[in-house]
């Protein structure tokens, strides 16, 4: 490109200033741009990592801290063992590296705050990512918006952020967490031990004031079809739900 | 810039390598993704419309389209995300066909193409024609599934795959190049992987 100023979100590096375990599979990685950028809530970055033979492989991942926290920004990680990206981070990447990253990217999957009414979120797994920067967004913010959050992982142990999320729900300033673990019993009295279903999402939609202005459903292909429909068959309109497919 | 410890060993063998775009990566499986859920269109309900600007040029239902010469193409498919698939086989009827049945050349150079959950992207004719593109209608010789974006979408193979819209319902000529949905939330106008053009800002 030729007008320089015309770029956006170039590819930088930035340096790992920190690493967090979250789950058995989960990693927090923090990044430390070395031009911090502006993002929303909700938004993801892209990774390149270059091998000596110029060999690139590049993903995209959730940002999962809030924008108030711009000058590093988090980065959780999956591991997927037949990955190239990601088992790179969860076994060769160490606090120092430098990485070429870029962002921020994506303009849908975003929260325009105030302006939507009541918010739902629906994640899957590491779907949460992009919902906790939301909430950690309406948090930092002191927003009054009535936020849910139903998030459904396998076992207790895999829920990302389970500390900082029942703070977050102790507040009692308007959000509630609905935790559902699809392999183990519930640990906490409102909670399910179950896959999503439409039941739950009819329940989950009793504890917000009014009908929700928008919906951000993140996970797997698998997850999002079926919470999705879930919403829908609750009542809430096609029209306000967003979904991010992690594809497989 | 190296990566410390990153090594192409990581890369999953591939004989083909001449065929991956930059950046890409190949897939085996089919992974989905979509901007929202997925719309259960019947075919009953299914139409076709071709229109320049407001002004419909003609409409097909489902039993019409299916009239139309059927054309297999099998083709490389790259999406924005980073994977590519290998020789993905698709039937369908070619855009070339659906101006021939309708009577028209293309009164402009670009098209929006829209879908029944609202989505639109845009692309140019020359992009569309001379068999590059056509509305799949099956894959792998059976009907698309809706998660893929039956019961048709838009093929247009060697540009990134969020142009090749799912649960099509139309295509329009425009007097200029309109973004379209992804378009107009950072991603590239025209989306040619190739040459990398993933963002906005990607030359």
């Amino acid at each position: 490109m030729s007008d320089a100023a015309a770029v956006q979100s170039p590819w930088q590096t930035a340096s790992i200033v920190r690493i967090e375990k979250r789950t058995p599979r989960v990693t927090s990685f923090f990044f430390q741009p070395s031009r911090p950028f502006a993002y929303r809530a909700g938004q993801h970055v892209d990774v390149r990592l270059t091998a000596p033979d110029g060999y690139q492989a590049r993903r995209s991942y959730s940002i999962a801290s809030a924008p108030e926290t711009h000058g590093v920004i988090e980065l959780a990680i999956e591991k997927l063992d037949d990955g190239e990206v990601s088992p790179f981070f969860h076994e060769v990447a160490a606090v120092g590296d430098e990485i070429e990253l870029r962002g921020p990217l994506g303009g849908h999957f975003v929260w325009p705050e105030d302006e939507s009414g009541p918010l739902v979120l629906v994640g899957g797994g590491s779907g949460v990512v992009p919902l906790m920067s939301m909430l950690r967004h309406r948090a930092a913010r002191n927003s009054a918006v009535p936020v849910v959050l139903v998030f459904s992982v396998r076992v207790w142990d895999e829920v990302i952020f389970h500390d900082e999320l029942i703070v977050l729900d102790e507040r009692q300033d308007g959000f509630d967490l609905v935790l559902t673990l699809t392999r183990e019993a519930a640990r906490r009295p409102a909670d399910y031990a179950r896959r999503v279903d439409v039941a739950m999402m009819v329940q989950a939609m009793t504890r917000l004031p009014e009908p929700p202005g928008i919906a951000f459903v993140c996970g797997s292909n698998a997850f999002v079809s079926a919470a999705a429909q879930a919403l829908i068959d609750a009542g809430v309109a096609a029209e306000i739900i967003r979904t991010e497919r992690y594809g497989v | 810039m190296v990566t410390r410890g990153f090594s192409s060993g990581r890369r999953p063998p591939t004989d083909g390598d001449a065929r991956i775009p930059p950046g890409q990566y190949l897939e085996q499986g089919f992974p989905v993704l979509s901007a929202g859920p997925t719309p259960r269109v019947r075919t009953e309900d299914w139409s076709f419309t071709l229109k320049h600007g407001p002004r419909p040029i003609k409409k097909w239902n489902w039993t019409e389209f299916n009239a139309l010469p059927m054309t297999k193409m099998t083709r490389d498919i790259h999406c924005v995300t980073a994977w590519t698939k290998f020789d993905t086989p698709w039937q369908g009827v070619l855009v070339d066909d659906i101006l021939a049945d309708a009577g028209v050349e293309p009164p402009t150079g670009f098209t929006l193409a829209h879908a029944f959950d609202g989505y639109t992207t845009n692309v140019p004719v020359t992009d569309l024609t001379a068999g590059k593109a056509m509305v799949a209608l099956l894959y792998e010789g059976k009907p698309i599934t809706p998660d893929h974006g039956g019961p048709a979408r838009l093929l247009v193979p060697h540009l990134y795959f969020w142009k090749s819209a799912k649960w099509l319902n139309g295509l329009q000529f425009t007097t200029r190049d309109e973004p379209g949905f992804w378009e107009l939330r950072g991603y590239h106008i025209y989306g040619d992987p190739w040459r990398e053009q993933r963002y906005t800002d990607d030359p």
